[in-house]
C-alpha cells in the first residue's frame, strides 16, 4: 500500500497544553516563546545552551556514581553506630513483597536520574559538535523525555531533610561525603532542566 | 490589558483543521497518524484519555486505603515494638507536643493525595461539561496537580531513609510496614492518572460554551 507522506506545517507552532496554533517565529536570545492563553513555554532558545547542558551533564554523572558509593549519613546513639549509601536506604525495603518497592526507589532515585543524563548526552555531543545525529538519537531524546517526571533526586533530597528532623531528637546524625554531593547534584538537576530548549532539540534532530 | 483581547483570536489547531505533535509541537495536516519529526503518535483529541483518567484514578484510590489501613512503620526499641500508620504517626507526634511535624504529615500525607484525587475527578468531570471554573484556573489546576503528584513519594524515602539508617542493633531499628508498598503504587496511579488526562480538552470547553450562548 502506498503511503502519502504528510507535509509537515513549518510555519506553525501549537501549544502541546492547550492546542493553541501559532505562526512560528524564532525568539531572539534572551527572549521566549510563550503560549498566550496558557502560559506554558513553547521555545527558550539560549546561547550556548548545548555546551552548558553537557558540562552539567558530565558533572552530573560523576557525582550521581560518587553519592551512590560513599556513606551518604551516619547516626550514633548510646555507643551504636551505623552509617548507610544511598543504595542502602533505596534497598530499605528489602523483606518478601517490599522488594518491589526498593527495586522502584533506586530507579527512581538513582538509576532513572543517571539514564536520563547519559541518554541527554547521547543526543546532545553530536549536535553541539555540529556533526549529524547520533544513530537513534531520536528514540533516545524520546525515552530521556519519557522519564523526566520519575526522575526524583531533588525530592530525595527533601525527603533526607525530613527524616532528619524526625530523628534527630533521638539519636546523633552526621552526614558523610554523598551527603554535600547530592546536595550539588540537586542544584545542577535543576539547572540543566532549566537549559533545555526541547523544541531546538526536536528542531536540530530533524534536520 | 492587551492579552485578553488577543484570546479571541487563539484559534486552536482542531479548528484550524491541523494537528500538533503533543511531545515536539510539529504541526501536520489533519489525517496524520504519527509525527515524522518525533514519531509520537497524533490524535486531534485523545478519546480514550478520560477512560485511562478514571481507571488509573481508581487504583490511585484502592491503593490509598490499605496505605492508611496498614502500618507505614515498625519501631523497635529496647522496651517496646510499635507499628504506626500515617494518621496514627501524626496523632502520637501530636500527643508529644510535636504539632508542627504531626501538622505536616498530615498535610503531606493526607490532605494532598485527598486533594490530587479529587481535582483530577473534577478536571475529567469538567471537560465533559460546562464548567463555571475559567480554562486557564483550571489549566493552572492541572499543571498544579501533575507537578505535585511526583513530591508525594517524599513520604516513600523518608521511610526508606529511617529504615536503613535507624538499625542500632539491639538499641533501636525501624522496618518499613506494608502501607509503604500501597502508598507508593497509590501515587504512581495518581501520577499516571494525571499524565493521561488531555490537558487540550480543558480549552475545547471554552469554544463549546461560546458555541452554545451565542444565539
Amino acid at each position: 500500500m502506498a503511503i502519502s507522506i504528510p507535509t509537515q506545517r513549518s510555519d506553525l507552532i501549537v501549544c502541546p497544553q492547550c492546542d493553541a496554533v501559532y505562526a512560528l517565529r524564532r525568539p531572539g536570545h534572551g527572549e521566549k516563546a510563550v503560549c498566550k492563553r496558557c502560559h506554558t513555554v513553547l521555545i527558550t532558545p539560549r546561547r550556548k545552551a548545548g555546551m552548558q547542558i553537557i558540562a552539567v551533564s558530565v558533572a552530573i554523572v560523576v557525582l550521581i556514581i560518587a553519592a551512590t558509593i560513599f556513606p551518604f549519613l551516619k547516626i550514633s546513639a548510646v555507643g551504636a553506630h551505623n552509617s548507610v549509601s544511598i543504595l542502602d536506604a533505596a534497598l530499605a525495603f528489602s523483606d518478601g513483597p517490599l522488594i518491589l518497592l526498593s527495586l522502584t526507589t533506586a530507579a527512581l532515585i538513582v538509576f532513572i536520574p543517571l539514564a536520563r543524563v547519559l541518554l541527554s548526552l547521547y543526543v546532545l555531543v553530536p549536535l553541539v559538535l555540529d556533526r549529524p545525529p547520533a544513530r537513534g538519537a531520536k528514540a533516545a531524546f524520546r525515552l530521556a523525555e519519557a522519564l523526566r517526571p520519575w526522575s526524583m533526586a531533588e525530592i530525595f533530597a527533601i525527603g533526607c531533610a525530613v527524616a532528619l528532623v524526625k530523628i534527630s531528637d533521638l539519636a546523633d546524625v552526621q552526614f558523610g561525603p554523598a551527603f554535600w554531593m547530592f546536595g550539588i547534584l540537586v542544584v545542577l538537576v535543576v539547572v540543566q532542566d532549566r537549559f533545555y530548549c526541547r523544541w531546538s532539540v526536536w528542531n536540530a534532530l530533524d534536520k | 490589558m492587551e492579552r485578553s483581547g488577543q484570546i479571541e483570536h487563539i484559534q486552536s489547531a482542531r479548528d484550524m483543521g491541523v494537528i500538533g505533535c503533543r511531545r515536539c509541537t510539529a504541526v501536520w495536516p489533519l489525517g496524520t497518524s504519527q509525527c515524522g519529526r518525533c514519531g509520537k503518535s497524533l490524535h486531534q483529541r485523545d478519546n480514550k484519555s478520560l477512560q485511562r483518567v478514571w481507571a488509573m484514578l481508581a487504583m490511585g484510590l484502592i491503593c490509598y486505603v490499605p496505605a492508611n489501613l496498614y502500618p507505614m512503620l515498625r519501631t523497635r526499641t529496647l522496651l517496646s515494638v510499635q507499628e504506626d500508620t500515617i494518621v496514627g504517626g501524626a496523632i502520637e507526634l501530636a500527643h508529644h507536643g510535636a504539632w508542627g511535624i504531626a501538622f505536616i504529615i498530615l498535610l503531606a500525607s493526607v490532605a494532598i493525595p485527598l486533594g490530587k484525587f479529587l481535582a483530577i475527578a473534577f478536571l475529567a468531570i469538567s471537560v465533559k461539561r460546562p464548567s463555571v471554573v475559567s480554562n486557564s484556573r483550571r489549566q493552572l489546576l492541572y499543571e498544579v496537580v501533575e507537578y505535585i503528584g511526583r513530591w508525594s513519594m517524599i513520604d516513600i524515602f523518608v521511610v526508606a531513609i529511617l529504615s536503613s539508617l535507624v538499625q542500632l542493633n539491639t538499641l533501636a531499628a525501624i522496618t518499613p510496614g506494608r502501607a509503604s508498598l500501597f502508598f507508593a503504587l497509590s501515587v504512581i496511579f495518581t501520577m499516571l492518572s494525571a499524565q493521561a488526562l488531555d490537558s487540550r480538552m480543558i480549552w475545547d470547553a471554552q469554544t463549546r460554551n461560546k458555541d452554545t450562548t451565542q444565539p
